[in-house]
């Protein structure tokens, strides 16, 4: 990768509070334009990343890069990167408009400028006229597009969202996944992203980087986290897992490796199916069954030991069977290629 | 059906107000704190000088022209002013630093220090006089108009750092990050940012001051030089009164510059609650 398409390189960082690791010798570059996640649960190290991007914590130890240059002592105020924070943050004692402005008139531009961009960013963030309220007024989705204005209006080379959207309810929170993705394509910013959704994570970004006590587990788009995760960690955290243990695989006879294998991949079957070639199987019984509407969720309990779930779609053109219900017998079926080897010595 | 609700609700209020007996309580108890404060307006009218006799045999307003061309009621009241004025200001800057510094970073012996500021209004006022007053001796620095000051400013920071701190303790931190994140150093962050947010705290902390400031006694009495301040003033004029209503007077002054100040920080502060309450 040329360093010139690089926005941000963590260089060996780690970030020490007390004794407490809270990033951990982390080492990875976003790339120009990217729309970068950081994944990870509570207390994984990415919002401490986040921040050492912001400037608004330094680092104990390697050094941090942004397009090149080395910012690690550098204040937050002379860094080209603005910040949507958790919360909002909007200066309570001003109007939507003077927030917008607020990057500009610390840089003293000219008021009909500033007025001039701050209407245009309003109109970006589809909230063109609200400029005399006070944040107070607003709804917390209209705020979080206020933010999003203003951290934007400085033409920052890189934008870093702090779980933006983690305080809207489920219908805007999807509605505003689709519209920053779309500013993102249209400025043509890097975005970092950190959320612990998943969904979220998979759904918009680029990369996605797994976050674990304070280290990156795995880096990848969303389809090599999803369909390749290399450790049990990021198995079980993107989306639901299956992890059978070594001693499971041997007895069903696949193999002497654990290994995890997504919901999705795997068929219900009647007892007696035959199973094809390059195909596994396993004998259980169906211990709950969880209706989505869309789809439908099975717990099936493995006569061989542990537990696997299976997800049907509930289309028309599904399955042999329309449903099953719980206490049924039944065969599990996947394919040989569509088991996912874990690497051994990582604990959840 | 309308009629029956409102008799109703018309019961259940009757049912919360209070006996005739806790009416009359509390009316004997607000005649008792404020019956007082009437006749002291009153007698500032009253012709005769002598002596408090009721009802006043006539009234007059001569003793308000009276109190003004005295000399000494203009000293006194010209000197509370300016303690009262310079103690506060003192109190805004120290109190806004020592709030700011306890908010922002935690350091070794925070909460002893918080302690601190807030003891001299906690400690009996002649313990704050006699200690400053032994404390000056020891110094050499003779009893001055700066003394006074010194001396009200123990308390008056007090009232200034509570004020800011409460408010500081509501507002976000999220708010600095984010004004420096957006390109504002420290000293824009304080004056766009922090200062908006804490300018009616201070206006209230500030009057407070002034109005506690004001009608001091107990730590101007001990660190007073020759100077009397207007409190000072009058509990002399007692003692070996001429002119009496002159006295009473001087007192409406007081009533009325301690009053309007702290009714206007009482205001001021229920709004600024939910102004600092709303930005997050």
């Amino acid at each position: 990768m040329d360093s010139s398409e690089v926005a941000v390189r963590f260089d060996g960082v780690s970030r020490l509070f007390g004794e407490v690791r809270a990033v951990d010798r982390v080492s990875f570059s976003v790339r120009d334009g990217e729309f970068f996640a950081m994944l990870g649960p509570s207390g994984s190290g990415k919002t401490t990343c986040l921040r050492l991007v912001a400037g608004f914590e330094h680092p104990t130890e390697g050094r941090i890069f942004l397009s090149g240059k080395d910012v690690s002592d550098v204040p937050p105020y002379e860094r080209n990167v603005n910040t949507v924070f958790q919360d909002y943050a909007l200066f309570p004692h001003m109007s939507v408009q003077e927030n917008v402005e607020y990057p500009l008139m610390i840089r003293k531009l000219p008021a009909a400028e500033r007025r001039r961009r701050a209407g245009e960013m309003l109109e970006l963030v589809r909230l063109p006229g609200f400029g005399a309220r006070k944040p107070a007024q607003l709804s917390g989705g209209q705020r979080q597009r206020v933010a999003l204005a203003r951290a934007l209006i400085g033409q920052p080379r890189v934008l870093l969202l702090d779980e933006p959207l983690g305080a809207l309810d489920l219908k805007l929170r999807e509605e505003m996944q689709v519209e920053l993705k779309a500013i993102q394509r249209q400025l043509g910013i890097t975005f970092i992203y950190v959320t612990h959704d998943q969904g979220e994570a998979l759904s918009m970004s680029d990369r996605v980087a797994v976050f674990n006590h304070g280290r990156v587990e795995q880096l990848g788009t969303p389809a090599e986290i999803y369909d390749h995760p290399r450790t049990a960690f990021v198995a079980g955290f993107v989306g639901i897992s299956n992890l059978l243990p070594a001693a499971v695989a041997e007895r069903i006879g696949a193999g002497s490796r654990s290994f995890s294998i997504r919901p999705e991949r795997i068929r219900l079957a009647t007892p007696a199916e035959p199973v094809a070639e390059g195909g596994c199987s396993a004998d259980g019984t169906i211990r709950s069954v969880l209706y989505y509407g869309a789809q439908t969720r099975y717990l099936v309990g493995l006569d061989a030991g542990g537990e696997l779930t299976v997800v049907t779609q509930n289309s028309d053109a599904g399955g042999p069977r329309a449903a099953w219900s719980a206490g049924e017998r039944v065969r599990l079926v996947w394919s040989r290629a569509s088991e996912r080897p874990i690497e051994e010595g990582v604990e959840t | 059906m309308p009629s029956e609700r409102r008799r109703h609700r018309g019961k259940s209020e009757g049912g919360t107000r209070p006996g005739l007996a806790l009416r009359l309580a509390a009316l004997g108890g607000i005649l008792f704190l404020h019956l007082p404060l009437l006749f002291i307006v009153l007698y500032a009218f009253s012709a005769e000088d002598k002596s408090f006799v009721f009802p006043p045999p006539a009234l007059t307003t001569r003793w308000f022209a009276v109190a003004l061309e005295r000399e000494d009621v203009r000293a006194a009241l010209l000197l509370s002013l300016q303690v009262a004025s310079v103690a506060t200001v003192l109190a805004l800057f120290l109190g806004t630093m020592a709030a700011a510094a306890v908010w922002r970073s935690s350091f070794f012996g925070r909460e002893a220090i918080s302690l601190l500021v807030i003891l001299p209004i906690a400690l009996p006022g002649i313990i704050t006089g006699i200690a400053l007053r032994s404390a000056l001796n020891l110094g050499g620095l003779p009893f001055s108009f700066w003394t006074i000051v010194i001396g009200h400013a123990t308390f008056c920071i007090v009232v200034v750092y509570n004020n800011a701190l409460a408010r500081l303790r509501r507002t976000s931190p999220s708010l600095i990050e984010a004004s420096m994140d957006l390109g504002a150093n420290g000293f824009q962050t304080f004056r766009h940012v922090i200062f908006p947010q804490l300018a009616t705290a201070l206006l209230a902390g500030g009057m407070l001051a002034f109005a506690l400031s004001f009608d001091e006694v107990i730590v101007t009495t001990f660190t007073a030089g020759q100077q009397a301040t207007l409190p000072i003033w009058m509990l002399n004029e007692l003692v070996r009164p001429r002119q009496r209503p002159v006295t009473n007077v001087v007192a409406v002054f007081v009533i009325a510059i301690t009053l309007v100040p702290i009714l206007l920080a009482f205001y001021l502060t229920r709004h600024g609650q939910d102004a600092a309450g709303s930005g997050r």
